[in-house]
């Protein structure tokens, strides 16, 4: 029992899997509520304690050069194919701040309800280490560009689907600051290869106060924040590449109590992990502290083959960052429609109304909108939302067939979905194309099939043959019959039959 | 004179270039160039004579050979700001200013000596060893030393040429160019005009690009301009100042270059003389030049008044705290692995950065490196850094108030006295040297201003002394309109080097003037 949680819990983030019913959600349940929920004493039966979770996300920003250089951002080049001198830190370069990498950033602290500042500085961030050739990362500490806001996300209680509540997590803030390089450590040569590729990408560090309290509102959370980002286009946040990474900063304490010491676990790069993450790390500081024992301010990382948390051997010890404000960049300087002068080339500033006047529709406001228009249930929203392209490829379907929505709906979720994970595939890898899917439940709609016949139809047609779904009917006669002779016909075939025995 | 000497065929660029880099060859002993690009300079010559027989020459500096000082990224030609950290670095680019003056058809003779990474007052702490005043073999030096021992070296000591910019201005003072590029942070330009008879330009920060400067103190740091007289200055500024969108803290505004006017009529000018500029250790004599110089601008009928920079004192100590912690900053980037010396030592990434750095770095630099970073560490940062940066508001605001009172620019001594001889230089260590001789010019660097040294006289030695004029940020057409007027009142004499007779003077001679166009 003391251990089971983690476990259970992460299979609800595999992609775009929805939300399985589990038995021990209804463990869950007790274990979390809102903010501060209490988790169950473990062996001893000592008093409850309450987990506290704060995470940093780290973001990748979709441009084309990086933050302050001209480099391109590609993923999975040659090593150290796309480090400008400004990269690989030759002395007298100096660093241009990206104007796109801003207005990401200015997007994003929208969407997440922040207060932009009008005026951010930069800052050094001083620290040695193989893949920062600088010496420094250049980053926001004093005064980020946006601070103060919230993200709202949605989880799943009790056994069914429909229970669904949310939770909201505020946003301390964002910072613009420089992705590092990556170093390899090769032991066998005793070396450490280093690939400049990465840095100096832009990052948009997002920090969520420590709302949470299990691995499954953090995921939940990072989830949220994903879809928001790959809606704006301010990240593609693609965790598997990269462009997503989460440190998870957990501590525990009893209720009423001061929070304890926390922990930090570094470099998550799936939501998976991060939920596994959590978790253990949370019952790992109950497991200690109900022995007496201590937590110590450290770093770790998540070790995902053993599936637990491990001290990193790098970060031993407290580092003084030295900052130092950045001399060579002038505060960042934002506009809005009142504070912007009449005269400015407005090529050259960045208007904060006018990047507000046309963010799209971010994910709950679509979900708002799906049912609303087509009387979806909420969680259903948010399935189709969770699986990239298949909001649209409902929609296409709905739009291609006689069939309503709701009925479109259960086809889309249960049985497209269902095969899509069956056999590892997106939307977009799908074989079976919104018209193939249209034209069958058209068949369907017709009364020209069964139901039954309709799903033996889709089972062929994710074959991938290329055969249409009328042809797949005539060929396996699977035709409902109308013609009342016919029918009657058959009865009587079947009665003289019965009547033989 | 000499561009138009270029210009009207009297000398070829080509002829002009071989005169000077041979003129380079026989004043090695000078120690002024740490490279000398032959080749590639010939070649630029001989581009620039196509282009005279033309009759297109790209501009006034066509062909004009120039010296830039070795912190000034070359493509091609090694940069090594005279340390082993950088020794054998050849950087893949042209410093933005390097690449304007080559734009304008300037011959770039080569790179010159410094203090290591520019720290230092004298020239003198690089790894390729001091450089040497060309004062100490001038006529006008050698007539009014007198041998203090019997000892077998009968020339007298030679002289410092002050520093940082110490190759620059050794290069342009000996003739072997037309104009020099230095770098001041804390006066490293115009200390050593000073000492070598050298006008010496301090542009406003933010007027000239510094992409690819290898920066000392970023906040600080300006290109910096040498040469014989105030017109060459204004020319090679009128190339070099504008908005470079490689370096974000250039301003935007369009800069026009210009011509400096000569004026007859000083009624208009207001000359503030701040009394905290007689500073302790500053000699009679320059104190004495200091005076005459005022009562000259008086009888022209410029308004002179005595000012207050009340904050003066505090410069010092203001400026140690923020520029070691800018030089902790800077350095952090040499560890060996993308470019420069790297140490053997193999255990661990950490011990090759300390070896690395160890070995690379004098022991100036570990020093100020190390000052830095105490004053960067958590516990330090409020009550050293941002307070520094509270003292650097207020010295600033005291120009401010001073130049919005109707001063126009300040007139004040550049250094404490006339170039000292190597052999007492170096008996007090680099930083009480800087602290000693930045007294004067530093306080510019913390406010951003304008500042010119202009040659003013000979002292009672023979060695050069000059005076300093600051002015107001980017008001560098009236600065050097006032530091022009008094360039024609005291008539500095030429250095008169030995050397030089050997070779023609056809075009060095009249050098005190040698106006481009």
């Amino acid at each position: 029992a003391a251990r089971g949680y983690g476990g259970a819990w992460c299979q609800a983030w595999q992609r775009g899997a929805g939300f399985p019913n589990l038995a021990t959600r209804g463990q869950r349940a007790v274990a979390c509520n809102a903010r501060g929920g209490a988790v169950p004493a473990g062996k001893c039966g000592l008093a409850p304690w309450v987990p506290v979770v704060g995470l940093e996300v780290h973001a990748q920003i979709s441009s084309n050069s990086k933050l302050f250089s001209g480099s391109q951002v590609q993923f999975s080049a040659p090593p150290n194919s796309l480090v400008s001198f400004f990269d690989a830190s030759l002395p007298g370069t100096l660093p241009v701040l990206n104007r796109r990498c801003v207005e990401a950033a200015v997007m994003t602290g929208l969407a997440l309800n922040c207060s932009i500042n009008k005026k951010s500085l930069f800052d050094r961030k001083h620290y040695f280490y193989a893949d920062l050739p600088a010496g420094y990362q250049i980053t926001q500490q004093r005064v980020p560009i946006a601070v103060n806001g919230s993200l709202s996300y949605t989880l799943c209680i009790g056994n069914k689907m429909s229970q669904m509540v949310t939770k909201t997590v505020r946003i301390k803030q964002i910072q613009l600051e420089q992705d590092s390089g990556k170093s390899l450590h090769d032991d066998t040569r005793s070396q450490t290869l280093v690939d400049l590729n990465r840095a100096g990408i832009g990052l948009m560090e997002v920090v969520m106060e420590p709302d949470m309290c299990c691995g499954e509102e953090a995921a939940a959370a990072v989830r949220e924040l994903q879809l928001i980002l790959q809606t704006l286009g301010s990240s593609q946040a693609v965790m598997a590449e990269g462009q997503l990474r989460v440190d998870a900063n957990v501590s525990v304490h009893h209720p009423g109590e001061r929070y304890g010491v926390r922990t930090e676990v570094k470099n998550i790069n799936s939501l998976r992990f991060l939920a596994k993450a959590v978790d253990y790390e949370i019952q790992r500081q109950i497991e200690e502290l109900e022995k007496g024992g201590t937590i110590l301010n450290e770093t770790r990382a998540f070790d995902s083959k053993l599936g637990c948390t491990v001290p990193m051997r790098d970060k031993e010890g407290k580092q003084d960052y030295r900052f130092m404000p950045e001399p060579n960049l002038p505060p960042l300087i934002l506009y809005d429609a009142k504070s912007l002068p009449a005269n400015m080339n407005h090529q050259q500033v960045v208007n904060i109304d006018w990047i507000h006047e046309r963010l799209p529709d971010l994910p709950s406001v679509k979900r708002a909108k799906l049912v609303e228009h087509y009387g979806i249930l909420p969680e259903h929203s948010f399935t189709l939302l969770n699986e990239d392209g298949l909001t649209e490829f409902f929609e296409n379907v709905v739009k291609q067939t006689q069939m309503k929505p709701k009925k479109v709906i259960g086809w889309i979720l249960n049985d497209m979905l269902g095969y899509l994970k069956q056999h590892s595939l997106t939307v977009k890898e799908s074989p079976v194309s919104y018209f193939l899917l249209a034209d069958l439940l058209n068949l369907l709609e017709k009364k020209e099939i069964s139901s039954t016949a309709a799903k033996q139809v889709l089972a062929e047609l994710w074959k991938g043959e290329g055969k249409t779904p009328l042809e797949i009917v005539k060929e396996k006669k699977l035709e409902l019959l109308r013609d009342q002779k016919e029918l009657e016909e058959i009865c009587q075939v079947v009665i003289d039959g019965q009547e033989n025995e | 004179q000499v561009s138009a000497a270029l210009r009207e065929g009297r000398v070829s660029p080509t002829e002009l270039c071989q005169r000077c880099l041979s003129l380079i060859k026989s004043t090695k002993f000078l120690n002024a160039y740490i490279s000398v690009a032959e080749e590639t300079a010939l070649k630029q010559a001989e581009e620039s004579e196509k282009r005279y027989r033309r009759g297109q020459p790209l501009g006034v500096l066509d062909g004009i050979p120039v010296a830039v000082k070795d912190n000034f990224n070359t493509a091609g030609i090694e940069t090594t700001c005279a340390s082993n950290m950088l020794k054998g670095y050849i950087s893949p680019y042209n410093a933005t200013v390097v690449q304007k003056l080559l734009d304008q058809g300037a011959v770039l003779l080569g790179k010159t000596n410094l203090d290591e990474f520019a720290m230092g007052s004298g020239s003198t702490d690089g790894v390729f060893g001091p450089v040497r005043n060309p004062w100490s073999y001038s006529r006008q030096y050698k007539e009014k030393s007198v041998p203090k021992c019997h000892c077998e070296d009968k020339e007298p000591s030679w002289v410092i040429t002050g520093g940082s910019s110490g190759g620059s201005a050794a290069a342009v003072s000996a003739f072997t160019c037309f104009a020099a590029l230095g770098s001041d942070t804390g006066g490293s330009t115009r200390n050593p005009a000073a000492l070598c008879g050298l006008v010496g330009l301090k542009p406003t920060y933010g007027l000239i690009s510094r992409h690819g400067l290898i920066p000392l103190v970023n906040s600080m740091d300006v290109p910096g301009i040498l040469t014989r007289c105030v017109d060459d200055a204004a020319v090679v500024l009128g190339s070099l100042a504008g908005h470079d969108p490689k370096d974000s803290t250039t301003v935007q505004d369009n800069f026009k270059p210009f011509e400096v006017p000569n004026v007859t009529d000083l009624s208009k000018f207001s000359i503030g003389i701040p009394k905290e500029y007689h500073a302790p250790g500053l000699s009679s004599e320059i104190l004495a030049l200091w005076s005459k110089a005022a009562d000259l601008f008086k009888n022209a009928g410029a308004k002179v008044i005595e000012v207050s920079l009340p904050h003066t004192p505090y410069s010092i100590v203001c400026y140690h705290v923020l520029c070691t912690a800018e030089v902790a900053s800077n350095m952090a980037r040499f560890d060996g692995l993308q470019y420069g010396h790297r140490a053997a030592a193999s255990q661990s990434t950490e011990s090759m950065y300390a070896a690395t750095r160890r070995e690379g770095f004098s022991q100036v630099v570990r020093g100020r490196i190390l000052s830095g970073n105490y004053f960067l560490l958590k516990q330090n940062y409020e009550n050293y850094f941002i307070k520094a940066q509270k003292v650097r508001r207020l010295i600033a605001q005291d120009f401010v108030k001073v130049f919005r009172s109707g001063v126009d620019v300040l007139l004040t001594p550049t250094t404490l006295r006339d170039a000292m001889p190597y052999k007492e230089f170096i008996q007090e260590d680099n930083r009480t040297r800087s602290a000693q001789d930045d007294i004067l010019t530093q306080a510019a660097n913390i406010a951003g201003l304008p500042a010119i040294n202009v040659p003013a006289a000979l002292s009672e030695r023979g060695l050069p002394v000059g005076l300093q004029f600051i002015g107001c940020s980017f008001q560098e057409k009236q600065l050097l309109t006032i530091a022009k007027w008094f360039e024609k009142q005291v008539k500095f004499p030429v250095i008169q080097l030995e050397e030089m007779e050997k070779h023609d003077h056809g075009v060095f001679q009249h050098q005190k003037s040698a106006y481009f166009s």
